[in-house]
């Protein structure tokens, strides 16, 4: 379970975010460009600091700026995969997928085991061995989650996680990314711009409007009560067009 | 319609003329000097010149010095560089024109100043020999004076690389569980690391080049203090060989640092 109540000056506005996710429940987060979405991602990781309040994950405190606690990032347990993946471009697809266990001292037989795995996932094995900078767009999304899964996480982070695969694989990889979620009981936030990935990746939808969480709910609740720009986002059309 | 096309073409006719002799004047400016070096002695002359001791002492003495000089720099230069393209602190940009300083300071000023810190009277040089050391008019004299005005070239070059590389890498790697020292070697390091070869190889020619800030503050006595544009200098006054096989020398190391550092950015703009 993760309990998230954050501040943190913007450049151009306040973030301001009081929200919980469940274990093996996946909240979307929708917006405008420059809501705040990537932002709220990065305060949640610990790569950028909050200017107050909590963050606890199954019960751990990783963040109190009262009781002055704030656990580094790299101690967070945290899967993120990044906007532009973020994927090492000087190492092959199996030692991208290997960092974080390497830096867990797991060993090495149990290493090669839980990369072939995740590779196996996500339909990787024969990219294995090939440098990271040589992959397509698609490639390099898929690499990037077989990555973050690979450390078991206890929390998981996407920033547009399947924005770069053609629709037959996004649809693959939605429903994936799905029953990974509800099998390993982790949380899981993704942050998009698709209509599809929050019909159905999310099981809560929060639509972000200048760094506050406006609106949360289920798919059909959130479509209850739309307005500009959920009609723009749910149909690509405005208010008065929209009839469905 | 025809009218202005003819004299659109004459006009870049005589643009390309303009543009072809300004190029040509400036490279025979550069070349021909460089070229009359070569044709100054045979081949045989300039091999038998490295029997010279004092080509082959300033030869050696340079290389070593040079390298010693080039390493210190990037063990300093490195973290430094890396500290001011990543973190802000007051006072970071006086820092960084404070370092860029030997780059506009007359190189016999620089020799004149390090002799005053460190000579035997000077403020730091006093207390040292106090205590028996001396460094001005030594090997290390020698490698302290090629620091001093070749560190800014690796310092720029290597901020720049670190400036350029997406913040996302370090982001990722500490997101995966790797800390601050493991994350820089395994992941920042490999990324920039064309850009510090590059900068490393215009230190390390810019302390082979180095004459006024060594002569004033390291002295010329071969075999110690000796380096090669010291040697050309020497030399000048009688055996005119000597000195132009150790020009030859630098003239063909030049030629080598700039096609390396012109092959190491392009390597860096691919990746």
């Amino acid at each position: 379970m993760l309990n998230v109540s954050v501040r943190r000056e913007l450049r151009d506005f306040p973030l301001a975010a009081d929200f919980s996710v469940g274990k093996g429940e996946t909240l979307v987060l929708i917006g405008e460009n420059g809501a705040g979405k990537s932002s709220l991602l990065l305060l949640l990781s610990g790569l950028l600091p909050p200017d107050s309040g909590h963050i606890s994950l199954n019960g751990q405190l990783l963040y109190d700026s009262r009781a002055r606690v704030d656990v580094p990032s790299e101690e967070r347990d945290i899967g993120f995969v990044f906007q532009n993946y973020a994927l090492f471009p000087h190492m092959t697809v199996f030692e991208n997928v290997a960092f974080g266990l390497r830096r867990r001292k797991v060993p090495p037989a149990e290493i090669r085991s839980r990369v072939d795995e995740n590779l196996a996932l996500l339909s990787l094995q024969n990219l294995s061995s090939v440098r990271a900078d040589r992959l397509s767009g698609g490639q390099r999304q898929r690499v990037a989650l077989a990555r973050a899964l690979a450390i078991d996480p206890a929390l998981l982070l996407l920033d547009e996680p399947v924005s770069a695969l053609d629709a037959l694989a996004q649809d693959r990889m939605r429903s994936e990314l799905g029953s990974f979620v509800r099998k390993s009981r982790i949380p899981c936030i993704a942050v998009t711009h698709s209509f599809r990935d929050a019909a159905s990746l999310g099981d809560r939808i929060g639509v972000m409007e200048e760094g506050r969480i406006i609106r949360s709910g289920t798919l059909s609740e959130i479509m209850a009560g739309r307005n500009d720009f959920l009609n723009r986002f749910f149909c690509g059309c405005r208010q008065e067009h929209c009839h469905q | 319609m025809a009218g202005s096309l003819f004299i659109h073409g004459k006009t870049g006719m005589g643009r390309r003329l303009g543009a072809g002799l300004v190029v040509g004047l400036l490279l025979a400016f550069i070349l021909i000097p460089i070229l009359a070096l070569f044709f100054r002695i045979s081949l045989a002359e300039f091999i038998a010149s490295f029997s010279d001791p004092m080509v082959w002492n300033a030869l050696v003495l340079s290389l070593v010095t040079a390298s010693i000089s080039t390493v210190t720099i990037i063990l300093i230069g490195t973290p430094v560089a890396w500290i001011n393209a990543r973190h802000d602190y007051p006072g970071r940009e006086i820092v960084d024109t404070l370092i860029d300083l030997p780059l506009v300071i007359p190189p016999a000023v620089a020799g004149l100043a390090l002799l005053m810190t460190f000579g035997r009277t000077g403020l730091i040089g006093g207390f040292l020999y106090g205590f028996g050391i001396s460094i001005a008019f030594t090997t290390l004299a020698v490698i302290m004076a090629q620091i001093f005005v070749s560190v800014p070239f690796y310092v720029r070059q290597a901020r720049a690389s670190f400036e350029q590389l997406d913040p996302v890498y370090e982001q990722a790697a500490r997101s995966l569980g790797s800390t601050t020292a493991p994350t820089f070697f395994s992941i920042i390091l490999p990324l920039v690391k064309s850009g510090l070869i590059a900068g490393a190889i215009m230190s390390f020619a810019r302390a082979l080049g180095e004459f006024g800030a060594t002569i004033m503050f390291a002295g010329n006595f071969q075999g110690r203090t000796q380096t090669m544009p010291l040697a050309i200098y020497t030399a000048m006054q009688g055996d005119i060989d000597a000195s132009i096989t150790l020009s030859l020398v630098l003239i063909l190391i030049s030629f080598m640092v700039i096609a390396l550092v012109k092959f190491q950015l392009r390597r860096e703009v691919r990746c």
